[in-house]
């Protein structure tokens, strides 16, 4: 017992920092377009607030001011052409000032050409595959032992007490920091949809479909998503881990990967 | 027109309601059957709201307590089916069915007869659709989207799903035939279509809407139903078939159909707001341009739901451009309500209060809708609680609130009595706390990484699931209240013909509560305005 409560105490400790980096708003994540996509974020929520503040604002003043119980006597006023062109023009004006740096991110994000790295990334029935397109290194990623333990129904197992409950694999996606790698993505069963909030990626995998998207880790680390198509009774369950590490880390790792394939390839079948 | 009518009537002095539960089964008038519309509402209404209630139960706390993935899964989609197809949609065609004829001074639906039928649809429909509960391999799971492949490994309630939203599907279209060709052709002389009030006009332009979407959205769930079992591959990619292509037609229904839920509430409210800030809509056309503005545009954004499935570049940014301006009819829309109220003399009655709560709260959900129309930020966003809280809050606060707006604002007119006011206004008020404790934490959660429709989460998102599952029980309990006010309207002081001191229009120049016939010979649509100022 407290052998069990000695080993969850570095986890309690890493869920409570967990929790303060996640709490409210998007990640800014480790990539460019991360970052592009959360000042986007940003720049329409603080629109959105000002509008909110100027439309509700003068509700409130009239909710305040206009009432019968004031003993105002009603306007009579129904229309105004100036008035509708103005709050007609002036949305125009804020949506194109929102829609030129949204429509330049896109096309960032759309350009996936000349990557280091290509993985092909297939959705199952509830897990991921992984094939490194030119080391021919291939592996399936599932839900780490312990969230399985305690993911049954009554388990009795405290979740708060497994490390990254439900956000753990038993074998990450190894990619190398500052290397531009492209994610080609297809399905063997239903739609499932691959995203990882910190490289602001989410692509559906689609059956008989490859998609195809990108990203340029810019910090190494461990960086964590779940699949977010509806794709059956395990889809809570089907999470993602991307370990960026140094490039020479991932030279090391592909190089013991291949020593070790045939063993770990019979492991996993 | 008007003489048929009149002469038809002559030959029919002794036309009451019938006797017993013949009155309900066989009625062809639009009071009975807008009557039964509503009750069957919220009927489903109680029983989507248990099923939301078995979520937030089970994502009260992390782990998993009370039931299995596959039935979470069932009780998501089962919830938003019923909500979407049994609770709002036919609350506001009962809605229409009383009040349309009683704004345009028509002695009833221009086709009664089919009234009845449209209605009698819908509990074969849900009876259908309830029972897959009880059937093999469980209810449907895969989401009220229905995306194959996955919704074609439902178990035996696969062809029954189909059947029931067929039926669903035949209904509405019923409904909307009815609302148009009753606006059309039983206006009272004088009413001009721009001097139509906006309940009835929000709700012709619904109507359009519905012809236009829920046939393909027929032929989306036929195609689903013979790729199961006809040998057809339309969209099975060992077929030669496309996945995508399903998304694509689903949303070409789909979208219009959130205008469909949204507009007729927009005309709730503007019949609403000016009442008790006894001023007149402000910009009464302007507020017609913008609904059919929302409406046309509903039919070009529809893959705005679809930024992650792998579209071509121009797509992405044709959708992303065409979202982002229905902010613009949306916002004119918001902006005349404010102007109606803006020295007006205001008094803040239960109905008043409800859109009150509408205009701030579906503002919000406007707000997170043109943040969900970047499509950059949009992959981010995209199937997560963010996405959730969009939605709930266009919904709930929005649709649902308005038709309780309508359903205390013309009460009175219906029951013939005042409701309890202090109950109706502890009702507005439980819900309007419990419903922002609800879904505002939603935003947080998506923002911070939860998808949706999972029956299980990591540690982080404990805090605010928590509370969003205390706001939904507070919530659902609340709704009890409501039907504590609409049975109080039973014993309620009476009411008299206006019912409110700002009331306009024809509805209210008709006895409360409205006697079975009404506008028998057509009236003047300017007696309204010679009574009331």
């Amino acid at each position: 017992m407290l052998r069990k409560l000695f080993f969850s105490l570095p986890a309690l400790g890493l869920a409570v920092t967990a929790k303060a980096e996640w709490a409210l708003n998007m990640p800014k994540g480790v990539t460019d377009l991360s970052a592009e996509t959360y000042n986007l974020h940003m720049m329409v929520f603080w629109w959105c607030v000002a509008i909110g503040v100027i439309v509700f604002g003068v509700m409130i003043i009239s909710l305040i001011k206009h009432r019968k119980s004031k003993g105002v006597k009603p306007a009579t006023f129904s229309h105004s052409m100036t008035a509708e062109v103005i709050w007609t023009a002036i949305p125009v004006v804020i949506l194109m000032l929102m829609a030129v740096p949204a429509a330049e991110t896109m096309i960032r994000l759309e350009d996936s050409r000349d990557p280091d790295i290509s993985v092909v990334i297939t959705g199952y029935q509830w897990k991921w595959h992984y094939r490194y397109q030119d080391e021919g290194i291939a592996f399936y990623s599932s839900l780490a032992r312990s969230s399985i333990e305690a993911r049954r129904k009554q388990s009795g197992v405290d979740p708060n007490t497994v490390d990254n409950y439900l956000l753990d694999v038993d074998r990450p996606l190894v990619v190398p920091r500052g290397a531009k790698v492209r994610l080609l993505l297809t399905s063997n069963d239903v739609v499932h949809s691959w995203w990882v909030p910190d490289l602001a990626i989410k692509k559906d995998a689609v059956p008989g479909i490859v998609n195809e998207t990108w990203f340029n880790a810019k910090e190494a680390g461990t960086y964590r998503g779940q699949c977010a198509e509806l794709c059956g009774k395990d889809h809570g369950y089907m999470p993602i881990v991307v370990e960026v590490v140094e490039p020479d880390a991932y030279l090391a790792w592909v190089e013991a990967w291949k020593e070790d394939a045939p063993k770990l390839a019979s492991m996993h079948q | 027109m008007s003489t048929t009518v009149a002469d038809l009537h002559d030959h029919h002095e002794d036309h009451g309601p019938a006797k017993g539960i013949g009155r309900w089964l066989f009625s062809t008038n639009h009071k009975d059957i807008g009557t039964m519309y509503l009750v069957f509402s919220l009927t489903m209404f109680f029983i989507g709201g248990a099923m939301a209630l078995v979520i937030r139960s089970e994502l009260a706390i992390p782990g998993l307590q009370f039931v299995h993935p596959e039935f979470f899964n069932s009780m998501t989609t089962m919830h938003a089916l019923i909500m979407v197809f049994g609770a709002v949609m036919p609350a506001f065609v009962g809605l229409a069915n009383w009040m349309i004829p009683l704004m345009i001074g028509a002695p009833d639906m221009a086709l009664p007869r089919m009234n009845n039928w449209s209605f009698w649809i819908l509990p074969v429909a849900f009876g259908i659709l309830l029972s897959t509960l009880l059937m093999p391999g469980g209810a449907p799971a895969s989401g009220w989207t229905m995306y194959p492949p996955l919704v074609l490994q439902t178990g035996d309630a696969f062809p029954f799903l189909i059947f029931s939203v067929h039926l669903m599907g035949i209904s509405s279209i019923m409904g909307a035939i009815n609302v148009i060709v009753t606006i059309i052709n039983m206006r009272a002389p004088e009413m001009s279509l721009l001097k139509m009030p906006m309940f009835v006009w929000t709700w012709l332009i619904t109507a359009y809407l519905l012809i236009a979407v829920m046939p393909v959205l027929a032929g989306a769930v036929t195609m689903l139903l013979t790729d199961q079992f006809f040998g057809t591959s339309f969209f099975l990619a060992a077929g030669g078939g496309d996945p995508v292509m399903f998304q694509h037609i689903f949303w070409f229904f789909g979208h219009p159909e959130v205008y469909i839920m949204i507009l007729p509430a927009f005309g709730v409210v503007s019949e609403i707001i000016p009442t008790f800030s006894r001023k007149k809509l402000f910009g009464h056309d302007s507020m017609v341009y913008a609904a059919s503005s929302i409406a046309f545009l509903s039919f070009i954004v529809w893959a705005h739901h679809m930024f992650t499935v792998g579209m071509p570049l121009t797509g992405q940014m044709f959708f992303m451009f065409a979202t982002m301006l229905i902010a613009v009819p949306t916002g004119v829309k918001v902006f005349n309500w404010v102007a109606t109220m803006w020295r007006g003399a205001m008094t803040f009655e239960t109905p008043m209060l409800f859109s009150l709560a509408f205009v701030f709260l579906f503002t919000i959900g406007g707000f997170s809708g043109l943040m969900l129309a970047i499509a950059p930020a949009d992959i981010q966003y995209h199937d997560t609680y963010f996405v959730v809280a969009h939605f709930h809050y266009v919904l709930v606060p929005g649709s649902i609130f308005a038709i309780m707006a309508g359903a205390y604002y013309w009460l009175p007119k219906w029951t013939g009595h005042m409701y309890n006011e202090s109950l109706g206004k502890l009702h507005f008020w439980t819900s309007t706390i419990f419903v922002n404790l609800t879904f505002f934490p939603m935003h947080f959660l998506g923002l911070a990484g939860m998808p949706r429709r999972i029956p299980d989460y990591s540690t982080q998102f404990t805090d605010f699931n928590t509370i969003a599952s205390i706001g939904a029980i507070g919530f659902g309990v609340s709704q009890l209240l409501f039907v504590g006010v609409i049975l109080s309207a039973w014993k309620g002081s009476k009411a008299t013909d206006r019912v409110w001191e700002g009331s306009h229009g024809l509805e209210w120049t008709v006895p409360s509560p409205a006697p079975y016939h009404t506008f028998e010979t057509p009236p003047r649509a300017r007696i309204a305005d010679e009574a009331f100022d």
